[in-house]
Formats: C-alpha cells, structure tokens, sequence
C-alpha cells in the first residue's frame, strides 16, 4: 500500500484551523486515506477526513505522521496530502 | 393588550416581531430502541442525511462570517458529518438496535468525552461536539436547531437567558432586542446587551409563551414587553429612532450643568475595544480588564505577549488615563493554571487578588509587563487589584507596584469590608475604584446570574448605596483626596449615574455605548441637585422606590426613553 511520511509544519499542531483544512482536503480526494503515527499499526491508523480523529491523533508541530491511502490516485492524492500538513497553516 | 413586566437592562424603545430561541434538545430516553416501522437501513440513511444538512446549515453560516466565528463554524461543519462520529453512531444502531437519535446521542457523549480527557484546545472543542449532537437531533425530529434562530429578516430575540458563547452568533443588525424569562440584571444577557447597545428586558415571566411571529413593543428602560402595540407605543419607537442618533455621540466632556467636571471614561477588554471607546469619546479608561489576554489560555503568556497586548490598549488614549485592573480569575472566569474548578462556593473562593496567595509569581510578572508597556506608551497608566479586602491587602499591592515601577497603585471597592474600611485601605494605595456589580452581590448575597434574585441583585439598593458614601467618605477622611470611581454596570444608568456623582463619586467608567445617554443627563443637573437625588435615594426604603423617586425627578429619561 503506497504511504508517506510527513512532519507537521503547522504552529498549533494538527488541530484547530491546520486540521479543518486538512480534513476538508483529504475528504475531497478519489480514495479514502489514512493517518497514523509512526509505528502504530496500520489497522489502527485513522481516517484522515474525520476532523475529529485528526484532534484526537493529537499531533503536534514536527511530530511525523504516516499517510497510506490505496487504488487510483493514490499516489497523486498522498502527495498533495503531504504537501499541505508541510505548510503552516496558521500562517495564512 | 398584553404586558409583560420585567427588569430592564438596556434602554430603547422597538416595535418587532418575536423568535423564541428554541429549547435546548433533550436527551433521548437511555435505551430507545428503533421504531418497529423503521429498519437498521433507513435509520442510518436518515441519520446521515440529518447529518448533511446539518452540516450544510452550519457552511452556509459560515460562508457568510468573518474571522474567528468563520473558522469555529467551519471546523463545527466539519464534525457534523465526520466519519468517526458517524461510523460510531452506526455501529450502535447496527449492532444494539438503536434509535439513530439516541445513537447520535451516545457517539457524540463519547467522543466529546474522549477530546475532553485530552485537555487544552481539544477540551474546548469538546463542547462543539455536542452542540453538533443537538443539531442533528433536532434535525431526526424536525424541531428547530438549538441556539439563535437565524434569519434574514430582524427580529425580537426571547430566550430564557443567553450564554456568553451565543455572543459569537448574534448579529445586531438582525436581533434588534432581547427579552428573557430569566436571567437578573448583572446576566450575561444584559452585559451582552448593553455592550452591543440592544434594548434589553430580563427576568420576564411569561414572555417563553409568546408564539413566534407575535408583534410586540419592547421598552429597555421601563423594564416592558407589550403584545399588540397600540399608536402611542408605536410613536414612542418611532421617537426612539431618532433618539438614540443623538444618544449615539458623546461629545468628550462629561460634565454637570453647573459646570462640576465628571470624566466619562469607557470599560474595555482589549485593543479593539479600547479604538471602539476612544471613536465614541471616552475619556480614558477606567476599566481594562486584563482576563481576556489570558482567557482560553492553558498557560500563562510570556510578560512580553502580556506587554504587547496592553499596550495596544495604551495606544489608543495617548496623553489619557488608562486604568488597568490586574487578572481577575475565579468564579464566572475560571483559568485553568490559575484557579481551582472544585471549589464549594467559587464567588467565595480564590478569586481576583487572591489567586496571588495560592499561585504567587503570575501576579508579579503581570505587573511587570505592565511596567513594559506604560514606559513605551504616552497613555497614563494607574493600576489597580479586584477583590481587595482589607488594608493589609492594599499594602502588599502597592508595594509590589512600586517594585515593579508603577506610580498609581490602587484597590478595587467590591468586597463590603473594603467599602467600610476605605480610609485605612485609602491610606496605602492612590485611588478607589468601586466595581458596583460585585459589591452589589455580596452587600444583598444574591448570586448575579440568578433570575429569582434579580429584585436583590440591583445596585439601586439603599444598601449599596450606603456602601458606595461610606467608600467615598473613607476617602475624605484619609484627607489627601484621592479618588473614588465607579466602573461596574451602575455607571452605565443615567439615573444611577447622577446619583453617584451625588455621593461624591469623581469619575464614571462604563460600557462605551452607554457614553452619550450617561453625559447628555449629567448635563441636566447641578451638583446640588445631584447631591439630593443621593439623599433621596439613600432614604428610599428599597431599591424599586430609590429607582421610581430618582427617575420621578429627572423628567428627561422618559422624554429620551432612557
């Protein structure tokens, strides 16, 4: 299953602003993806749309986070995920 | 014609049509199981499609706010139809034969449990979760969301009382007044309401039957809400149009018609207040509360946030006073790296001045930021501790101030103790400042947010009063004429206002909107007449007759429909 890794960027960590963002943008891709932090099973992983996993994942700035997604797009869609938790989202 | 007497808390006279805020959603019975009509199936496509318009509600709101409202309502969108929540709302309707309202019911209690254990910013957001519960419950049984209704057309808001959150949804140029059924004078809902300039009725009985739709006339000052208004009524808001135009500019001199100088000078929380006060002609400042540099905050700013967020309130009165009243936490405003949540009886409690013996230092560096920004600022800058309650206090203050390098320390008058020792609490420190809505609630020991003691919780009480002559006659006999304010609500009523400069009160600090009513009827009355308005008032043998024979006396209120 292809996955990447990512270091959140954004200040206040993946919640509040950074987190509905993300949310909204991995809800909008073709394939369903997940998060996880590293080392956690990947049965355990959470979906990355639901903002209210993403808050209770609890990942703060530069902590890495494991992105896997599966099927077409998948690749495109995890790029682009990673992307944007490489951005600080808190300052724009 | 219909009325309905209450307390009135913000003057203005309107006409409009009624919304009653919606009842809060009651739980689902613990146990309800699905209809035998409905499937597993259909309830959870009804559950999701509850769910969805839910969540398109909430966007379309938020699309049209701006700011911090937009980004709360954006992530409150989000969770209405978030994955975890639903999938685990499923699950239990799946699994257990649940009804899709009690299953909603349950994920949203566990997850908003879940982000409460979490602490911190999740723990706030926790509140979110169930608000977005409620929402979709209203939606599964077709009775209007919770919260305030919204609407394009303007309307007449009647509440049981109003939240501070539901501040953040109410838009002033759509809820042109609010009347409830609860709530007292010193409510949320009227400082909500006087801060926005809404005409205000509270503690109401009655009003929570009047049905949507309804057309009433809503008298601020009088405390009245009348159904079928009748010609005289509607004049009288027509009148009131006008009225408040002129009402809305202070022109900068507070003063009496003999020409006796009151300085008219605004209560603000922050930067944006403090330009708001400063456009509408405040004087000064004699009220900045410090709390919301710290609200919704797990651990206390550095000195230098603290210096670069008054100095934002120094700004805007270069060459002017700016009192600043150091962190009042406790009680109604509890910080959690301050103040204790489990206390028994927290208006009691550690609370204002007092977290100082339990969390020594935050004190001492606040003063020091303080420091900071009154020397980078030209803004004169006099600092003052709420909850002193004896001498001893007042000393240790200003001995901490004069540490840090603040000229003008000085106490606020809101515990009874402080009002009938002031001379020796005068002594240490360099003004007074009596915070009417505290020494209010503890002079009559009625809770200020309680609606069945909104009768005791006025500072129109002689009791009060008393307090409020005591305090300034400590002054006189401390013999250096320092001093003494007023910057609690009490300010904010004209009739109260000249009452106070009766019982030797120098300066007034309220509401910034408030400004205009309070100057244009001081300058109605000499000193002398002030001074027997206070007598009269303080002989009055309850607070209903010292508010009826002060009003009866100064016939400009009713012809402004103050």
């Amino acid at each position: 299953m292809p996955e990447r890794t990512a270091t959140i960027a954004s200040r206040s960590g993946l919640h509040a602003r950074p987190a509905a963002i993300f949310a909204e943008a991995a809800s909008e891709q073709p394939v369903e993806v997940t998060i996880a932090m590293p080392g956690a099973p990947a049965d355990d992983a959470l979906d990355a749309a639901s903002i209210l996993s993403l808050m209770t994942l609890g990942a703060a700035k530069g902590d890495v986070v494991v992105l896997r997604a599966e099927g077409d797009g998948a690749d495109a869609a995890l790029d682009s995920l990673v992307t944007l938790l490489e951005t600080d989202l808190d300052a724009e | 014609m219909q009325n309905f007497q209450g307390v009135g808390v913000s003057p203005g006279r309107v006409i409009g049509t009624i919304r009653q805020m919606p009842k809060p959603v009651s739980e689902p019975p613990s146990g309800e199981q699905l209809a035998a009509s409905t499937t597993a199936e259909d309830a959870v496509v009804g559950l999701k499609a509850a769910a969805q318009s839910v969540h398109d509600e909430l966007k379309a709101r938020a699309d049209k706010a701006s700011g911090d409202g937009k980004a709360v309502l954006e992530a409150t969108a989000l969770m209405a139809k978030d994955t975890m929540l639903l999938k685990s709302a499923t699950k239990l309707i799946n699994n257990n034969g649940s009804s899709a309202e009690r299953a909603i019911w349950e994920a949203g209690a566990s997850v908003s449990e879940m982000l409460h254990n979490l602490g911190g910013y999740m723990a706030e957001r926790a509140t979110d979760v169930l608000d977005v519960r409620a929402r979709i419950v209203a939606e599964l049984r077709g009775v209007p969301a919770p919260g305030i209704p919204a609407s394009d057309t303007p309307f007449i808001l009647v509440a049981e009382d109003l939240a501070p959150a539901d501040t953040a949804t109410l838009d002033p140029a759509i809820v042109t007044a609010l009347v409830t059924s609860g709530g007292g004078p010193q409510s949320h809902t009227a400082i909500i309401a006087r801060s926005l300039g809404l005409p205000a009725v509270v503690a109401a009985r009655g009003v929570d039957e009047i049905p949507d739709g309804a057309e009433v006339f809503v008298d601020g000052a009088a405390g009245s809400l009348s159904l079928e208004p009748s010609e005289e009524q509607r004049a009288a808001a027509l009148a009131w149009v006008e009225n408040s135009a002129t009402l809305a500019v202070f022109d900068g001199k507070g003063t009496t018609a003999d020409g006796h100088l009151v300085p008219l000078l605004a209560n603000v929380g922050g930067a944006k207040d403090a330009a708001a006060a400063a456009a509408l002609g405040a004087q000064g400042v004699g009220l900045f509360r410090t709390e919301f540099c710290f609200l919704e905050r797990d651990t206390e700013p550095t000195v230098l946030e603290q210096a670069a967020a008054y100095r934002g309130v120094f700004d805007a009165f270069p060459g002017k006073k700016v009192v600043l009243r150091t962190l009042d936490a406790g009680a109604d405003k509890p910080l959690p790296f301050l103040t204790d949540a489990t206390e028994p009886n927290p208006a009691l409690g550690v609370r204002g001045y007092r977290t100082d013996f339990t969390t020594p230092g935050v004190l001492e560096r606040q003063l020091e930021a303080i420091a900071i920004a009154a020397d980078e600022s030209e803004a004169e800058v006099w600092v003052m501790a709420p909850m002193i309650s004896t001498p001893a206090e007042a000393a240790r203050f200003a001995s901490l101030c004069g540490a840090a390098g603040i000229k003008t320390p000085g106490v606020m008058v809101e515990v009874p103790s402080a009002a009938l020792t002031s001379a020796s609490v005068l002594r240490h420190v360099a003004f007074a400042s009596l915070g009417t809505n505290d020494l209010t609630q503890y002079a009559m020991a009625a809770d200020r947010q309680l609606g069945p003691l909104a009768e005791l919780n006025t500072p129109w009480q002689p009791a009060v009063l008393r307090l409020v002559q005591l305090t300034v006659a400590g002054s006189a006999e401390e013999g250096n004429g320092k001093p003494v304010g007023v910057c609690g609500e009490a300010a904010a009523d004209p009739a109260l206002a000249v009452v106070l400069v009766g019982l030797g009160v120098s300066t007034l600090s309220m509401t910034a909107r408030s400004l205009a009513a309070v100057g244009t009827v001081l300058k109605t009355v000499t000193l002398e007449q002030a001074q027997e308005l206070a007598r009269l008032a303080l002989s009055a043998p309850d607070a209903l007759d010292a508010k009826a024979w002060v009003r009866a006396k100064l016939p400009i209120l009713e012809e402004l429909g103050l």
